[in-house]
């Protein structure tokens, strides 16, 4: 009931869906992020994902093992994040999740998504006109 | 004992390398490591953070490192 990848081909969004779809299910929420045209004020040209794959897998397992221990209505629970390059508009995560009642589905899907961000081992390196930065690495 | 470290992103740019070898005391500790490793790349001090993980899993400041396990230094994660 939970199914977790990190992949450096496009993220196939409507499977990702479909892959949390449960009988016992009322609600499915989702979150997608995407690669944005801008950051602080700079264009951004590209994107690069790069990844510590074991640990990011192991550590994806657990964020969603906390959100099922959490929320333990959840049906299922699927994320799926992208690594390598990305260009603006494209999915560079989906987080998809089933329960029996809305309220909860927004809960954890924000909760993952959140902690995601914190603890998963993938860092992301912005490319401009005249430059690059990898975000969050300073102060 | 001798250490095999995994870098990535800016700590891996900042090396210089996608790993490093390092000769270390026997039960170093993850603090005792970084702090070694901004004495040779100060560098690294200047990020907003780097951790030490051990076999997949964030180390405590006082997690004894041993020869056969799975080291690497995490930099600031940005993920999503």
């Amino acid at each position: 009931m939970i199914h977790i990848d990190l992949t450096d081909q496009p993220i196939a969004v409507a499977d990702a869906l479909r892959s949390v779809e449960a009988d016992g299910a009322g609600a499915i929420n989702t979150f997608i992020g995407t690669v944005r045209n801008q950051s602080t004020g700079r264009a951004v040209i590209r994107l690069e994902y790069e990844a510590y794959d074991s640990m990011a897998l192991h550590q994806l397992r657990k964020v969603a093992e906390q959100a099922v221990a959490q929320w333990p209505m959840l049906q299922k629970v699927t994320v799926i994040h992208r690594k390598g390059t990305l260009h603006i508009g494209d999915v560079a995560v989906v987080v998809a999740v089933s329960t029996p009642h809305r309220a909860e589905s927004f809960a954890a899907c924000q909760y993952i998504i959140d902690t995601l961000k914190q603890v998963v081992t993938i860092w992301k390196k912005e490319f401009y006109q005249d430059g690059d930065v990898w975000v969050a690495a300073h102060p | 004992m001798h250490l095999n470290i995994a870098l990535f992103g800016i700590a891996r740019e900042i090396v210089g390398q996608p790993t490093l070898e390092i000769d270390a005391p026997a039960g170093q500790s993850a603090r005792g490591l970084l702090a070694e490793l901004h004495a040779r790349y100060p560098a690294l001090a200047a990020l907003s953070s780097l951790a030490v993980a051990v076999n997949n899993e964030y180390a405590a400041d006082d997690t004894p490192l041993h020869e056969r396990d799975e080291i690497a230094l995490i930099p600031p994660v940005s993920g999503g």
